[in-house]
Protein backbone atom coordinates (compact mmCIF):
# COMPACT_ATOMS: atom_id res chain seq x y z
CA UNK A 1 0.00 0.00 0.00
CA UNK A 2 1.43 3.32 -1.11
CA UNK A 3 -0.31 4.93 2.03
CA UNK A 4 2.64 4.32 4.44
CA UNK A 5 5.53 5.54 1.92
CA UNK A 6 3.53 9.01 1.61
CA UNK A 7 5.81 11.27 3.52
CA UNK A 8 2.21 12.99 4.54
CA UNK A 9 1.68 10.12 6.58
CA UNK A 10 4.66 10.12 8.67
CA UNK A 11 3.48 13.73 9.46
CA UNK A 12 0.36 12.95 10.56
CA UNK A 13 1.07 10.66 12.47
CA UNK A 14 3.75 12.84 14.27
CA UNK A 15 1.93 15.87 14.75
CA UNK A 16 -0.94 13.67 16.33
CA UNK A 17 1.82 11.72 18.69
CA UNK A 18 2.43 15.38 19.31
CA UNK A 19 -1.26 16.21 20.31
CA UNK A 20 -1.63 13.14 22.19
CA UNK A 21 0.96 14.80 24.72
CA UNK A 22 -0.26 18.17 24.57
CA UNK A 23 -3.78 16.34 25.78
CA UNK A 24 -1.65 14.10 28.69
CA UNK A 25 0.35 17.50 30.10
CA UNK A 26 -3.05 19.64 29.84
CA UNK A 27 -5.07 16.58 31.54
CA UNK A 28 -1.77 16.26 34.27
CA UNK A 29 -2.13 19.53 35.01
CA UNK A 30 -5.70 19.71 35.49
CA UNK A 31 -5.41 17.43 37.79
CA UNK A 32 -2.68 18.85 40.03
CA UNK A 33 -4.46 22.71 40.36
CA UNK A 34 -7.33 23.08 42.37
CA UNK A 35 -8.65 23.80 45.71
CA UNK A 36 -5.61 22.21 47.33
CA UNK A 37 -2.97 22.24 45.31
CA UNK A 38 -0.78 18.82 44.87
CA UNK A 39 2.43 18.21 43.01
CA UNK A 40 2.36 17.11 39.12
CA UNK A 41 5.13 14.38 40.21
CA UNK A 42 2.19 13.20 42.82
CA UNK A 43 -0.08 13.13 40.02
CA UNK A 44 2.08 10.91 37.59
CA UNK A 45 2.66 8.71 40.89
CA UNK A 46 -1.05 8.35 40.77
CA UNK A 47 -1.44 7.71 37.21
CA UNK A 48 1.33 5.61 37.51
CA UNK A 49 -0.45 3.29 40.31
CA UNK A 50 -3.21 3.05 38.81
CA UNK A 51 -2.66 2.50 35.23
CA UNK A 52 0.44 0.32 35.66
CA UNK A 53 0.07 -0.78 39.53
CA UNK A 54 3.16 0.65 39.83
CA UNK A 55 3.00 0.68 44.28
CA UNK A 56 4.43 4.13 44.58
CA UNK A 57 3.62 5.73 47.63
CA UNK A 58 0.75 8.62 47.84
CA UNK A 59 -1.06 10.15 50.15
CA UNK A 60 -4.44 8.15 50.05
CA UNK A 61 -6.53 11.61 49.97
CA UNK A 62 -4.70 13.27 47.20
CA UNK A 63 -4.63 9.67 45.64
CA UNK A 64 -8.57 10.07 45.55
CA UNK A 65 -8.90 13.60 44.87
CA UNK A 66 -7.04 13.24 41.86
CA UNK A 67 -8.01 9.55 40.44
CA UNK A 68 -11.83 9.80 41.21
CA UNK A 69 -12.77 13.84 41.06
CA UNK A 70 -10.07 15.94 39.13
CA UNK A 71 -9.05 13.35 36.39
CA UNK A 72 -12.44 11.60 35.67
CA UNK A 73 -13.38 15.34 35.59
CA UNK A 74 -10.72 16.74 33.24
CA UNK A 75 -11.46 14.07 30.89
CA UNK A 76 -14.99 14.42 30.70
CA UNK A 77 -14.06 18.22 30.08
CA UNK A 78 -11.56 17.33 27.04
CA UNK A 79 -14.02 14.79 25.71
CA UNK A 80 -17.36 17.44 25.31
CA UNK A 81 -14.52 20.50 24.58
CA UNK A 82 -13.67 18.03 21.19
CA UNK A 83 -17.27 16.64 20.35
CA UNK A 84 -18.66 20.10 20.78
CA UNK A 85 -15.71 21.48 18.53
CA UNK A 86 -16.14 18.80 15.64
CA UNK A 87 -20.14 18.82 15.81
CA UNK A 88 -19.71 22.98 15.30
CA UNK A 89 -17.22 21.98 12.64
CA UNK A 90 -19.40 20.14 11.11
CA UNK A 91 -22.70 21.78 10.98
CA UNK A 92 -21.21 24.90 9.90
CA UNK A 93 -19.82 23.67 7.12
CA UNK A 94 -22.80 21.10 5.74
CA UNK A 95 -25.59 24.29 6.20
CA UNK A 96 -22.72 26.40 5.06
CA UNK A 97 -23.53 28.78 7.98
CA UNK A 98 -20.53 30.32 10.39
CA UNK A 99 -23.29 30.77 12.97
CA UNK A 100 -24.00 27.36 13.33
CA UNK A 101 -23.38 25.62 16.24
CA UNK A 102 -24.52 21.87 18.35
CA UNK A 103 -26.90 23.35 20.13
CA UNK A 104 -28.71 24.54 16.63
CA UNK A 105 -31.12 21.45 15.90
CA UNK A 106 -32.47 22.07 19.70
CA UNK A 107 -30.48 19.33 21.07
CA UNK A 108 -29.76 21.73 24.33
CA UNK A 109 -33.36 22.63 24.43
CA UNK A 110 -34.85 19.76 23.89
CA UNK A 111 -31.92 18.21 26.86
CA UNK A 112 -33.05 21.10 29.53
CA UNK A 113 -37.08 20.25 29.36
CA UNK A 114 -36.06 16.11 29.47
CA UNK A 115 -33.86 17.25 32.56
CA UNK A 116 -36.73 19.12 34.05
CA UNK A 117 -39.14 16.70 33.61
CA UNK A 118 -37.14 13.96 35.24
CA UNK A 119 -36.42 16.02 38.17
CA UNK A 120 -39.38 18.65 38.85
CA UNK A 121 -42.09 15.86 37.40
CA UNK A 122 -40.89 12.76 38.29
CA UNK A 123 -41.16 11.40 35.38
CA UNK A 124 -40.12 7.53 35.40
CA UNK A 125 -41.03 7.64 39.15
CA UNK A 126 -36.94 8.11 40.26
CA UNK A 127 -35.81 5.29 38.25
CA UNK A 128 -34.85 7.35 35.35
CA UNK A 129 -31.23 9.71 36.35
CA UNK A 130 -31.91 13.47 35.26
CA UNK A 131 -28.49 12.42 32.43
CA UNK A 132 -30.77 9.84 30.96
CA UNK A 133 -33.91 12.30 31.07
CA UNK A 134 -31.81 14.75 29.64
CA UNK A 135 -30.65 12.44 26.93
CA UNK A 136 -34.35 11.57 25.95
CA UNK A 137 -35.11 14.84 25.48
CA UNK A 138 -32.29 16.27 23.34
CA UNK A 139 -32.81 12.84 21.04
CA UNK A 140 -36.71 13.91 21.04
CA UNK A 141 -35.64 17.46 20.08
CA UNK A 142 -33.78 16.08 17.32
CA UNK A 143 -35.85 13.67 15.91
CA UNK A 144 -38.55 16.73 16.51
CA UNK A 145 -36.97 19.29 14.08
CA UNK A 146 -35.04 16.52 11.90
CA UNK A 147 -38.83 15.79 10.79
CA UNK A 148 -39.97 19.57 10.57
CA UNK A 149 -36.94 20.51 8.48
CA UNK A 150 -37.37 17.29 6.32
CA UNK A 151 -41.29 18.90 5.87
CA UNK A 152 -40.14 22.46 5.38
CA UNK A 153 -38.02 21.57 2.45
CA UNK A 154 -34.61 20.98 1.23
CA UNK A 155 -32.46 24.05 1.70
CA UNK A 156 -30.20 24.26 4.67
CA UNK A 157 -32.43 27.42 5.48
CA UNK A 158 -35.16 25.38 6.27
CA UNK A 159 -33.23 22.78 8.84
CA UNK A 160 -31.79 26.38 10.47
CA UNK A 161 -35.35 27.62 11.00
CA UNK A 162 -36.81 24.17 11.72
CA UNK A 163 -34.07 24.32 14.45
CA UNK A 164 -34.95 27.44 15.60
CA UNK A 165 -38.73 26.75 15.90
CA UNK A 166 -37.93 23.39 17.86
CA UNK A 167 -35.38 25.23 20.23
CA UNK A 168 -37.48 27.92 21.11
CA UNK A 169 -40.69 25.28 21.48
CA UNK A 170 -38.54 23.12 24.10
CA UNK A 171 -37.49 26.17 25.73
CA UNK A 172 -40.99 27.04 26.29
CA UNK A 173 -41.76 24.14 27.67
CA UNK A 174 -38.68 24.11 30.26
CA UNK A 175 -39.49 27.74 31.34
CA UNK A 176 -43.64 26.19 31.84
CA UNK A 177 -42.52 23.38 34.17
CA UNK A 178 -40.02 25.54 35.74
CA UNK A 179 -42.82 28.38 36.45
CA UNK A 180 -45.64 26.13 37.48
CA UNK A 181 -44.15 22.96 39.83
CA UNK A 182 -40.52 24.11 40.85
CA UNK A 183 -39.91 25.83 44.05
CA UNK A 184 -36.94 28.05 43.83
CA UNK A 185 -34.26 25.35 45.41
CA UNK A 186 -35.03 23.16 42.19
CA UNK A 187 -35.14 26.07 39.75
CA UNK A 188 -31.19 27.52 41.23
CA UNK A 189 -30.05 24.20 40.78
CA UNK A 190 -31.76 23.76 36.91
CA UNK A 191 -30.29 26.81 35.91
CA UNK A 192 -26.79 25.75 37.33
CA UNK A 193 -26.85 22.45 35.22
CA UNK A 194 -27.94 24.99 31.97
CA UNK A 195 -25.12 26.43 32.42
CA UNK A 196 -22.52 23.40 32.76
CA UNK A 197 -21.76 21.07 35.26
CA UNK A 198 -18.70 19.21 35.86
CA UNK A 199 -19.34 18.35 39.65
CA UNK A 200 -20.58 15.29 39.27
CA UNK A 201 -18.89 13.84 37.01
CA UNK A 202 -17.08 10.36 38.04
CA UNK A 203 -15.47 7.55 35.84
CA UNK A 204 -18.58 5.94 34.53
CA UNK A 205 -19.35 9.44 32.46
CA UNK A 206 -16.26 8.78 31.11
CA UNK A 207 -16.64 5.56 29.86
CA UNK A 208 -19.60 7.27 28.01
CA UNK A 209 -18.12 10.40 26.63
CA UNK A 210 -14.70 8.97 25.71
CA UNK A 211 -16.23 6.81 23.12
CA UNK A 212 -18.93 8.78 21.90
CA UNK A 213 -16.58 11.41 21.09
CA UNK A 214 -13.58 9.24 19.10
CA UNK A 215 -16.36 7.45 17.37
CA UNK A 216 -18.00 10.67 16.36
CA UNK A 217 -14.56 12.24 15.41
CA UNK A 218 -13.78 9.22 13.34
CA UNK A 219 -16.95 8.88 11.48
CA UNK A 220 -16.65 12.88 10.93
CA UNK A 221 -12.69 12.20 9.69
CA UNK A 222 -14.21 9.22 7.23
CA UNK A 223 -16.51 11.89 6.09
CA UNK A 224 -13.66 14.67 5.80
CA UNK A 225 -13.18 15.12 1.73
CA UNK A 226 -17.17 15.05 1.83
CA UNK A 227 -17.12 17.82 4.24
CA UNK A 228 -14.02 19.94 1.57
CA UNK A 229 -16.64 19.15 -1.14
CA UNK A 230 -19.34 21.20 0.65
CA UNK A 231 -17.22 24.52 0.24
CA UNK A 232 -19.29 25.73 -2.78
CA UNK A 233 -22.63 24.80 -1.13
CA UNK A 234 -24.83 21.55 -1.72
CA UNK A 235 -25.49 21.38 -5.86
CA UNK A 236 -21.71 21.55 -6.01
CA UNK A 237 -20.87 19.17 -3.48
CA UNK A 238 -23.67 16.95 -5.47
CA UNK A 239 -21.87 17.27 -9.04
CA UNK A 240 -18.68 16.22 -7.51
CA UNK A 241 -20.05 13.07 -6.83
CA UNK A 242 -21.19 13.74 -2.87
CA UNK A 243 -24.22 11.50 -2.03
CA UNK A 244 -25.53 14.57 -0.17
CA UNK A 245 -28.57 13.17 1.63
CA UNK A 246 -26.49 10.43 2.90
CA UNK A 247 -23.39 12.37 4.22
CA UNK A 248 -26.12 14.80 5.63
CA UNK A 249 -28.27 12.04 7.83
CA UNK A 250 -24.93 10.19 9.11
CA UNK A 251 -23.06 13.43 9.91
CA UNK A 252 -25.75 15.23 11.19
CA UNK A 253 -27.04 12.02 12.89
CA UNK A 254 -23.30 11.87 14.36
CA UNK A 255 -22.74 15.20 15.55
CA UNK A 256 -26.09 15.27 17.47
CA UNK A 257 -25.75 12.14 19.12
CA UNK A 258 -22.17 13.91 20.24
CA UNK A 259 -23.50 16.56 21.18
CA UNK A 260 -26.52 14.81 23.32
CA UNK A 261 -24.16 12.48 24.95
CA UNK A 262 -22.35 15.38 26.17
CA UNK A 263 -24.92 17.87 27.37
CA UNK A 264 -26.72 14.58 28.79
CA UNK A 265 -23.63 14.92 31.02
CA UNK A 266 -22.53 18.29 32.02
CA UNK A 267 -25.25 19.98 30.92
CA UNK A 268 -25.07 23.20 27.79
CA UNK A 269 -22.31 24.58 27.68
CA UNK A 270 -22.28 27.26 24.79
CA UNK A 271 -19.78 28.75 22.90
CA UNK A 272 -17.44 26.07 22.50
CA UNK A 273 -19.26 24.75 19.60
CA UNK A 274 -19.43 28.08 17.56
CA UNK A 275 -16.40 29.62 18.24
CA UNK A 276 -13.53 26.62 18.13
CA UNK A 277 -14.25 25.87 14.65
CA UNK A 278 -13.26 29.24 13.87
CA UNK A 279 -10.24 29.23 15.96
CA UNK A 280 -9.39 26.34 14.44
CA UNK A 281 -9.87 27.44 10.88
CA UNK A 282 -7.89 30.83 11.53
CA UNK A 283 -5.00 28.40 12.04
CA UNK A 284 -5.06 25.57 9.21
CA UNK A 285 -8.00 27.41 6.81
CA UNK A 286 -10.90 24.94 5.93
CA UNK A 287 -9.65 21.55 4.50
CA UNK A 288 -10.89 18.76 7.09
CA UNK A 289 -8.81 16.49 6.98
CA UNK A 290 -6.81 18.99 9.55
CA UNK A 291 -9.91 20.92 10.91
CA UNK A 292 -11.79 18.46 12.62
CA UNK A 293 -8.71 16.70 14.22
CA UNK A 294 -7.46 20.59 15.53
CA UNK A 295 -10.63 21.79 16.11
CA UNK A 296 -11.14 18.84 18.86
CA UNK A 297 -7.78 19.39 20.31
CA UNK A 298 -8.29 23.21 20.97
CA UNK A 299 -12.36 22.08 22.00
CA UNK A 300 -10.11 19.93 24.44
CA UNK A 301 -7.56 22.10 25.90
CA UNK A 302 -10.44 24.79 26.23
CA UNK A 303 -12.70 23.16 28.33
CA UNK A 304 -9.82 21.55 30.14
CA UNK A 305 -8.45 24.90 30.97
CA UNK A 306 -12.01 26.67 31.44
CA UNK A 307 -13.34 23.76 33.80
CA UNK A 308 -9.41 24.45 35.51
CA UNK A 309 -10.43 28.15 35.93
CA UNK A 310 -14.05 27.73 37.13
CA UNK A 311 -12.78 25.45 39.86
CA UNK A 312 -10.40 28.24 40.89
CA UNK A 313 -11.32 31.66 40.31
CA UNK A 314 -14.09 31.71 43.19
CA UNK A 315 -12.24 30.24 46.53
CA UNK A 316 -14.54 28.19 47.48
CA UNK A 317 -17.16 28.05 45.27
CA UNK A 318 -17.44 26.70 41.90
CA UNK A 319 -18.53 29.08 39.01
CA UNK A 320 -20.83 27.25 36.16
CA UNK A 321 -18.08 26.27 33.13
CA UNK A 322 -20.40 27.57 30.56
CA UNK A 323 -20.14 31.17 32.65
CA UNK A 324 -16.06 30.47 31.96
CA UNK A 325 -16.53 29.81 28.45
CA UNK A 326 -18.17 32.81 27.22
CA UNK A 327 -16.24 35.49 29.88
CA UNK A 328 -12.53 34.00 28.87
CA UNK A 329 -13.33 32.56 25.03
CA UNK A 330 -15.33 35.64 23.96
CA UNK A 331 -12.57 38.16 24.43
CA UNK A 332 -10.10 35.63 22.89
CA UNK A 333 -12.53 35.10 20.05
CA UNK A 334 -12.81 39.04 19.13
CA UNK A 335 -8.66 38.82 19.16
CA UNK A 336 -8.67 36.24 16.87
CA UNK A 337 -11.09 38.35 14.76
CA UNK A 338 -9.56 41.33 14.83
CA UNK A 339 -6.21 39.87 14.09
CA UNK A 340 -7.50 37.83 10.96
CA UNK A 341 -8.46 41.56 9.51
CA UNK A 342 -5.13 42.70 9.94
CA UNK A 343 -3.64 39.68 8.23
CA UNK A 344 -5.80 39.95 5.12
CA UNK B 1 -20.22 8.01 -24.50
CA UNK B 2 -23.51 9.43 -24.90
CA UNK B 3 -25.67 12.06 -22.93
CA UNK B 4 -29.43 11.78 -23.53
CA UNK B 5 -32.58 13.25 -22.26
CA UNK B 6 -35.67 10.86 -23.03
CA UNK B 7 -39.28 12.43 -22.49
CA UNK B 8 -37.90 14.12 -19.58
CA UNK B 9 -40.67 15.62 -16.82
CA UNK B 10 -39.25 17.73 -13.60
CA UNK B 11 -41.72 19.45 -10.85
CA UNK B 12 -40.72 21.83 -8.29
CA UNK B 13 -43.25 20.66 -6.26
CA UNK B 14 -46.98 20.63 -7.98
CA UNK B 15 -45.74 22.86 -10.61
CA UNK B 16 -44.16 22.02 -14.01
CA UNK B 17 -41.17 23.11 -14.63
CA UNK B 18 -39.52 20.64 -17.40
CA UNK B 19 -42.60 19.30 -19.62
CA UNK B 20 -41.53 16.32 -21.84
CA UNK B 21 -38.16 16.85 -23.20
CA UNK B 22 -35.94 14.74 -25.66
CA UNK B 23 -32.19 15.59 -26.25
CA UNK B 24 -29.03 13.90 -27.39
CA UNK B 25 -25.79 15.73 -26.93
CA UNK B 26 -23.31 14.74 -29.76
CA UNK B 27 -19.88 13.93 -28.35
CA UNK B 28 -17.28 17.02 -29.30
CA UNK B 29 -19.99 19.41 -30.20
CA UNK B 30 -21.20 22.83 -28.31
CA UNK B 31 -24.19 22.38 -27.36
CA UNK B 32 -26.17 26.38 -26.69
CA UNK B 33 -29.37 26.05 -24.39
CA UNK B 34 -31.15 29.44 -24.62
CA UNK B 35 -34.47 30.51 -23.96
CA UNK B 36 -35.84 33.66 -21.84
CA UNK B 37 -35.93 33.53 -17.62
CA UNK B 38 -37.77 30.68 -15.88
CA UNK B 39 -38.01 28.92 -19.57
CA UNK B 40 -36.23 25.62 -17.55
CA UNK B 41 -32.85 25.90 -18.05
CA UNK B 42 -31.46 25.86 -14.86
CA UNK B 43 -33.57 22.91 -14.50
CA UNK B 44 -32.80 21.20 -17.76
CA UNK B 45 -28.77 21.57 -16.79
CA UNK B 46 -29.12 20.48 -13.17
CA UNK B 47 -31.02 16.85 -14.94
CA UNK B 48 -28.04 16.61 -17.15
CA UNK B 49 -25.67 16.64 -14.64
CA UNK B 50 -27.52 14.07 -12.79
CA UNK B 51 -27.84 16.24 -10.39
CA UNK B 52 -31.78 15.88 -9.96
CA UNK B 53 -33.35 12.86 -11.33
CA UNK B 54 -36.39 13.20 -13.56
CA UNK B 55 -39.62 12.72 -12.08
CA UNK B 56 -40.84 11.20 -14.98
CA UNK B 57 -38.79 10.13 -18.64
CA UNK B 58 -35.39 9.31 -18.18
CA UNK B 59 -31.70 10.43 -17.63
CA UNK B 60 -29.26 8.63 -20.00
CA UNK B 61 -25.63 8.20 -19.68
CA UNK B 62 -24.10 5.40 -21.57
CA UNK B 63 -27.25 4.61 -22.29
CA UNK B 64 -27.90 3.81 -18.71
CA UNK B 65 -30.10 5.95 -16.65
CA UNK B 66 -27.93 7.94 -14.66
CA UNK B 67 -28.86 7.23 -10.99
CA UNK B 68 -27.49 3.58 -11.52
CA UNK B 69 -24.23 4.57 -12.24
CA UNK B 70 -23.84 6.04 -8.79
CA UNK B 71 -22.92 9.64 -8.00
CA UNK B 72 -19.16 9.25 -7.84
CA UNK B 73 -19.32 7.20 -11.01
CA UNK B 74 -21.24 10.68 -12.59
CA UNK B 75 -18.79 12.40 -11.63
CA UNK B 76 -15.83 11.09 -13.27
CA UNK B 77 -17.81 11.75 -16.47
CA UNK B 78 -19.51 15.02 -15.83
CA UNK B 79 -18.32 18.25 -14.91
CA UNK B 80 -21.44 20.83 -13.82
CA UNK B 81 -20.39 24.49 -13.23
CA UNK B 82 -23.54 25.84 -11.92
CA UNK B 83 -24.25 29.65 -11.38
CA UNK B 84 -22.95 31.86 -9.07
CA UNK B 85 -21.27 29.15 -6.62
CA UNK B 86 -19.15 31.26 -3.99
CA UNK B 87 -17.94 30.14 -0.16
CA UNK B 88 -17.07 32.62 2.38
CA UNK B 89 -13.79 29.87 3.60
CA UNK B 90 -10.53 30.65 3.63
CA UNK B 91 -9.13 28.63 1.00
CA UNK B 92 -6.70 28.92 -2.30
CA UNK B 93 -6.78 28.94 -5.91
CA UNK B 94 -5.23 25.65 -5.71
CA UNK B 95 -7.47 24.23 -2.91
CA UNK B 96 -10.89 25.12 -4.87
CA UNK B 97 -9.40 23.36 -8.48
CA UNK B 98 -8.37 20.19 -5.94
CA UNK B 99 -12.29 19.69 -4.91
CA UNK B 100 -12.31 18.48 -8.86
CA UNK B 101 -10.55 15.28 -7.40
CA UNK B 102 -12.77 14.23 -5.17
CA UNK B 103 -14.92 11.68 -7.01
CA UNK B 104 -11.33 9.73 -7.21
CA UNK B 105 -9.97 9.98 -4.22
CA UNK B 106 -10.59 7.81 -0.71
CA UNK B 107 -9.37 6.74 2.15
CA UNK B 108 -7.92 3.71 0.24
CA UNK B 109 -7.04 6.07 -2.65
CA UNK B 110 -5.23 9.06 -1.26
CA UNK B 111 -3.75 12.16 -2.65
CA UNK B 112 -1.21 11.50 -5.10
CA UNK B 113 1.43 13.14 -7.71
CA UNK B 114 -1.02 12.55 -10.19
CA UNK B 115 -4.02 14.58 -8.80
CA UNK B 116 -1.06 17.37 -8.53
CA UNK B 117 -0.55 16.94 -12.42
CA UNK B 118 -4.01 17.31 -13.01
CA UNK B 119 -4.66 20.24 -11.30
CA UNK B 120 -2.05 21.97 -12.38
CA UNK B 121 -3.11 21.20 -15.88
CA UNK B 122 -6.55 22.36 -15.32
CA UNK B 123 -5.44 25.84 -14.22
CA UNK B 124 -2.80 25.99 -17.15
CA UNK B 125 -6.06 25.08 -19.58
CA UNK B 126 -7.77 28.04 -17.98
CA UNK B 127 -4.94 30.36 -17.67
CA UNK B 128 -4.80 30.70 -14.06
CA UNK B 129 -1.28 29.03 -13.13
CA UNK B 130 -0.38 31.81 -12.08
CA UNK B 131 -2.71 32.68 -9.48
CA UNK B 132 -2.29 29.23 -8.08
CA UNK B 133 -1.60 30.38 -4.98
CA UNK B 134 -4.23 33.06 -4.24
CA UNK B 135 -7.01 33.38 -1.81
CA UNK B 136 -10.68 33.04 -3.72
CA UNK B 137 -11.96 35.91 -1.80
CA UNK B 138 -9.17 38.49 -3.69
CA UNK B 139 -10.17 37.29 -6.96
CA UNK B 140 -12.79 38.53 -9.54
CA UNK B 141 -15.94 37.44 -11.23
CA UNK B 142 -14.15 36.50 -14.11
CA UNK B 143 -11.02 34.46 -12.59
CA UNK B 144 -13.60 33.01 -10.13
CA UNK B 145 -15.86 31.68 -12.59
CA UNK B 146 -12.07 30.37 -15.05
CA UNK B 147 -11.51 28.63 -11.57
CA UNK B 148 -14.70 27.03 -11.32
CA UNK B 149 -14.46 25.88 -14.68
CA UNK B 150 -10.59 24.39 -13.85
CA UNK B 151 -12.32 22.32 -10.91
CA UNK B 152 -15.22 21.24 -13.49
CA UNK B 153 -11.69 20.20 -15.47
CA UNK B 154 -9.71 18.40 -12.83
CA UNK B 155 -12.68 15.97 -12.19
CA UNK B 156 -11.23 14.80 -16.21
CA UNK B 157 -15.10 14.71 -17.99
CA UNK B 158 -16.51 13.85 -21.13
CA UNK B 159 -19.16 16.51 -20.50
CA UNK B 160 -18.58 19.95 -19.21
CA UNK B 161 -21.80 21.75 -18.11
CA UNK B 162 -21.92 25.40 -17.37
CA UNK B 163 -25.29 27.15 -16.45
CA UNK B 164 -24.75 31.01 -17.91
CA UNK B 165 -21.22 31.04 -17.55
CA UNK B 166 -20.59 34.55 -18.42
CA UNK B 167 -22.92 35.95 -15.75
CA UNK B 168 -21.62 39.03 -14.18
CA UNK B 169 -18.30 38.85 -16.33
CA UNK B 170 -17.46 41.85 -18.91
CA UNK B 171 -17.49 41.80 -22.18
CA UNK B 172 -13.70 40.40 -22.88
CA UNK B 173 -14.40 38.14 -20.27
CA UNK B 174 -17.33 37.09 -21.90
CA UNK B 175 -15.92 35.98 -25.00
CA UNK B 176 -12.73 34.66 -23.84
CA UNK B 177 -14.13 32.57 -21.15
CA UNK B 178 -16.68 30.99 -24.27
CA UNK B 179 -13.73 31.00 -26.62
CA UNK B 180 -11.35 28.87 -24.09
CA UNK B 181 -14.18 26.80 -23.73
CA UNK B 182 -14.51 25.86 -26.84
CA UNK B 183 -11.26 24.78 -27.43
CA UNK B 184 -11.21 22.95 -24.65
CA UNK B 185 -10.96 18.87 -25.68
CA UNK B 186 -14.58 17.65 -24.11
CA UNK B 187 -18.10 18.08 -24.98
CA UNK B 188 -19.48 21.45 -23.57
CA UNK B 189 -23.55 22.14 -23.15
CA UNK B 190 -23.74 25.42 -21.69
CA UNK B 191 -26.55 27.66 -21.03
CA UNK B 192 -26.29 31.12 -22.56
CA UNK B 193 -27.88 34.49 -21.91
CA UNK B 194 -26.81 36.47 -25.25
CA UNK B 195 -28.36 34.79 -28.35
CA UNK B 196 -25.09 36.23 -30.23
CA UNK B 197 -22.55 34.80 -28.03
CA UNK B 198 -24.61 30.96 -28.81
CA UNK B 199 -24.29 32.08 -32.55
CA UNK B 200 -20.80 32.62 -32.30
CA UNK B 201 -19.49 29.82 -30.10
CA UNK B 202 -22.00 27.27 -30.68
CA UNK B 203 -21.96 23.94 -33.46
CA UNK B 204 -26.13 23.14 -32.15
CA UNK B 205 -28.71 25.14 -30.41
CA UNK B 206 -31.37 23.96 -27.61
CA UNK B 207 -34.04 26.66 -27.14
CA UNK B 208 -36.53 26.05 -23.84
CA UNK B 209 -39.39 28.13 -23.62
CA UNK B 210 -42.33 27.44 -20.95
CA UNK B 211 -40.66 24.21 -19.79
CA UNK B 212 -40.63 22.45 -23.68
CA UNK B 213 -37.84 22.52 -25.87
CA UNK B 214 -39.26 24.28 -28.82
CA UNK B 215 -36.37 24.12 -31.07
CA UNK B 216 -32.80 22.01 -31.78
CA UNK B 217 -30.49 22.78 -34.74
CA UNK B 218 -27.66 24.33 -36.54
CA UNK B 219 -27.17 28.13 -35.42
CA UNK B 220 -29.27 28.76 -38.89
CA UNK B 221 -31.52 26.73 -38.60
CA UNK B 222 -32.72 28.08 -34.84
CA UNK B 223 -31.80 31.53 -34.98
CA UNK B 224 -34.71 32.74 -36.99
CA UNK B 225 -36.68 36.21 -36.78
CA UNK B 226 -40.31 34.12 -36.24
CA UNK B 227 -38.16 32.01 -33.71
CA UNK B 228 -36.89 35.16 -31.77
CA UNK B 229 -40.37 36.69 -31.94
CA UNK B 230 -42.37 33.96 -30.81
CA UNK B 231 -40.03 32.57 -27.97
CA UNK B 232 -38.16 35.79 -26.62
CA UNK B 233 -40.84 38.23 -27.47
CA UNK B 234 -38.61 41.09 -29.46
CA UNK B 235 -38.15 41.76 -32.89
CA UNK B 236 -35.19 41.48 -34.51
CA UNK B 237 -33.38 41.01 -37.94
CA UNK B 238 -31.00 37.80 -37.79
CA UNK B 239 -27.83 38.86 -40.48
CA UNK B 240 -25.36 36.65 -41.86
CA UNK B 241 -21.55 37.22 -42.54
CA UNK B 242 -19.55 36.46 -45.61
CA UNK B 243 -18.26 33.37 -43.60
CA UNK B 244 -21.87 32.27 -42.44
CA UNK B 245 -22.10 33.43 -38.64
CA UNK B 246 -25.05 34.91 -37.49
CA UNK B 247 -25.46 38.14 -36.20
CA UNK B 248 -28.73 39.30 -34.16
CA UNK B 249 -29.58 42.94 -34.18
CA UNK B 250 -32.42 43.44 -32.32
CA UNK B 251 -35.44 46.55 -32.88
CA UNK B 252 -35.85 48.84 -30.14
CA UNK B 253 -39.98 48.53 -28.54
CA UNK B 254 -42.01 45.27 -29.62
CA UNK B 255 -45.62 45.24 -28.99
CA UNK B 256 -47.24 41.57 -29.48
Amino acid sequence: MGLFKHPAFWHRIGAALAALMLLCAALAFAASVGETSIPVRTVLDTLANHLFDANRHVDAIDSGIIWNYRLSRAVVAACCGAGLAVSGVVLQALLRNSLADPYLLGISAGASTGAVSVVILGLGGGMVSLSLGAFGGAVAAFAFVSLLALQAGRGTGAIILAGIAGSQMFNALTSFIVTKSANAEQARGIMFWLLGNLSGVRWPDVWLALPAVICGLLVCLWYARALDAFTFGRESAASLGIPVRRVYVVLIGSSAMMTAVMVSIVGSIGFVGLVIPHAARFFVGARHGLLLPLSALIGALFLISADVISRIIVPGQVVPIGVVTALVGAPAFALILCHRRVLR
Amino acid sequence: MSLELQDVEWFAGYRQIIKGVSLEVIPGEFLGLIGPNGSGKTSLMSILSGIRRPDRGRALLSRQDMHRHGRRKLAQHIGFVEQQADTTDRLTVREAVSLGRTPYLSMLSPWTSRDDDLVAQALADVDMAHMADRHWQTLSGGEKQRVHIARALAQEPKFLLLDEPTNHLDIRHQLGLLELVRTLPVTVVAALHDLNHAALFCDRIAVMNHGVLVGLGTVPEILTKTMLRDVFGVSAQVEQDNDGNCFIRYHAAFDK
